[in-house]
């Protein structure tokens, strides 16, 4: 789904400064980088931790919304939240593809999922305990992930910029079969509109969090900025999605679950209210409902289909070997 | 000169062809986010996803010709287990992959040369349905055969893991090709053709796979039958109380 701002970020490089500079100039020009170019190695970093904590955000986002694919209301939405999941693993797949293209193996990267040394979006780590939750995930986690994603098409790296601009489509349309959801319960029955509401309730806090912390927090952001993998701050993208939101909500005709979130004629946009940093680092360290559960449905899938992986490469060397046997010979076999 | 078919036979038939899709789009839809490589992950909610689409046609398409006011929801949500007439092969749970796979292969080996014959059907909605569902079958098939094939020839695990496979399914597949009063009617109009004249192409496709998989093809001593006649086995009443939840839970809502 997307990537929250970078944890643990290391942008230091220790190339010269001429180095620096001529990469900086190429950066400057809005001259696309691709795998082969020369980069900093703390580009390389930076980029490869991004890039798969956004593939493992898509993969482990798979989770929450599976939770509904057996028991979605209807064939048509069983069928479209099939779709909906099934494309968040392509965008892992053409993910871990551009990270690849840095110089690691999607199996390391899995390996740091499953051992916590890489993180995914936090927002993956909280329950879906209702179908409402469907709609709310759709509308507004992937709603927030469009808000970052957009600028990461013109994200300096161009594996990266080229496969966003793929996923964004695809993000749209989650969005609003999410908010079409929302819009089918709130002119249901007061029972289904209660859902709806609820469903916000758990979901508003969460999804301002998966911008990260604010600007005056974000230790990592100036170098990615300047590298152009970034383009907006955390604050910035934050108040696009609640401005964009705000109005959905009124239109669906429930209540976002911040009382001083407020028009301000001043500044042209929405007050908000604090958000609960405590609770986005408990969640991000592996304190959520769920984060317990996300990683070992993902360690049993891993170790589930191990015996799967290695088959398949046993009988491509088997079919190589045979290959090389039967290798044309100038000599008819006898 | 073909004897037409009822169209009760046509709306019962449809339903039943419904079930089977439904039933095993459902099964292969609870591996989504938890298959043994991301690429699998991928081509098993695709294969759901077809299975789904061709029920949704075929209820609609049953809905339709019954004439009373029935969309694909209702068959698919509201009616009680005994109501069901899929196959017991594919309510039967995944398993492990090896399973699962088998399963798709069985099924899809059988459903391809059936979408075949049925795609000049002399119901026209019913051959619309089967000349673009042959093409997602002809796909499953392939897709589910080689995977029978890799894993059968793969490492000693895999081979025993199919072998098992096999062992737990084979019970199963001789359902496909039961006749009934029903088949009978429907291939005497030309609707569809008659299950068991699809043995041969069926056996010939188990045989050339596992030949190259080097499994060998069981005896079956005791033929498992009774999806067609609504008797399931104990895993259905699991499935529909997931299947129908939102439904059962909140009745009669738009969602
Ligand atoms: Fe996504
Ligand atoms: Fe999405």
């Amino acid at each position: 789904m997307y990537s929250q701002g970078l944890i643990g970020a290391d942008g230091t490089t220790d190339e010269d400064e001429a180095f620096l500079q001529h990469f900086q100039s190429r950066i400057d020009a809005e001259q696309k980088i691709e795998p082969n170019d020369a980069m900093p190695e703390g580009y390389r970093r930076t980029l490869i931790r991004q890039i798969s904590q956004h593939a493992h955000s898509e993969i482990v986002g798979m989770l929450p919304e599976g939770n509904w694919i057996s028991r979605a209301p209807t064939l048509r939405r069983k069928a479209a939240l099939l779709a909906k999941v099934q494309d968040e693993g392509g965008h892992g797949l053409y993910l871990y593809a551009a990270a690849e293209t840095l110089g690691i193996s999607r199996e390391e990267m899995t390996e740091q999922l499953l051992t916590g040394a890489a993180k995914y979006s936090s927002i993956f780590n909280y329950p879906t305990p209702t179908w409402a939750d469907i709609g709310a995930i759709g509308w507004l986690v992937d709603g927030a992930a469009i808000m970052n994603q957009i600028p990461l098409c013109r994200c300096s790296f161009g594996p990266y910029a080229r496969a966003m601009i793929r996923i964004c489509k695809e993000e749209s349309f989650h969005q609003r079969q999410g908010y079409e959801i929302m819009l089918t319960l709130c002119s249901g029955t007061p029972e289904q509109k209660q859902l709806a509401q609820d469903s916000l309730d758990r979901w508003w806090w969460p999804s301002l969090m998966m911008f990260g912390p604010h600007d005056s927090d974000s230790t990592h952001s100036d170098q990615s900025m300047a590298w152009k993998i970034k383009r907006f701050s955390n604050d910035e993208l934050r108040q696009k999605f609640i401005d964009a939101t705000v109005p959905q909500a009124e239109f669906l005709g429930i209540k976002m679950p911040d009382p001083d979130l407020e028009w301000s004629e001043k500044r042209g946009s929405y007050d908000h209210g604090p958000i609960d940093w405590d609770e986005f680092w408990r969640v991000v360290k592996g304190g959520g409902k769920c984060s317990k559960d996300r990683i070992s449905d993902r360690q049993a899938a891993w170790d589930n289909g191990a015996w799967v992986r290695e088959a398949a490469l046993a009988y491509a060397d088997k079919v190589r070997a045979r290959q090389a046997t039967a290798a044309p010979t100038p000599v008819a076999a006898e | 000169m073909a004897q037409e078919a009822s169209t009760t036979s046509i709306v019962t038939f449809l339903t039943r062809l419904g079930d089977d899709q439904l039933v095993l789009g459902h099964r292969l839809s609870e591996w989504c986010g938890h298959a043994p490589t991301l690429e699998e992950d991928l081509a098993l909610a695709n294969m759901g996803l077809d299975l789904i689409g061709q029920a949704r046609a075929l209820y609609t398409r049953a809905g339709e010709l019954e004439g009373e006011g029935r969309g694909e929801d209702d068959f698919a949500y509201l009616r009680r287990e005994v109501d069901y007439q899929n196959l017991l092969l594919v309510e039967r749970p995944n398993g492990d992959f090896a399973r699962t796979i088998l399963k798709q292969f069985y099924f899809a080996a059988f459903m391809t040369p059936f979408w075949q014959g049925t795609s000049n059907s002399s119901d026209e909605a019913l051959a619309a349905i089967a000349a673009k569902a042959v093409k997602e079958s002809t796909y499953h098939l392939r897709h589910s055969a080689e995977w029978v094939i890799r894993l059968g020839d793969g490492t000693a695990e895999s081979a025993n893991r199919m072998k098992c496979a096999v062992d737990d399914l084979h019970a199963y597949t001789d359902e496909m090709f039961q006749s009934d009063a029903l088949t009978k009617e429907l291939a005497g109009a030309g609707v569809a053709p008659e299950p068991a004249t699809i043995k041969v192409q069926w056996q010939a496709s188990v045989t050339e796979i596992f030949d190259a998989a080097n499994l060998a093809i069981p005896e079956i001593a005791w033929p498992q039958l009774g999806g067609r006649q609504g008797e399931h086995t104990e895993d259905m009443g699991h499935l529909l109380a997931e299947l129908q939840f939102m439904q059962r839970a909140y009745p009669g809502l738009q969602w």
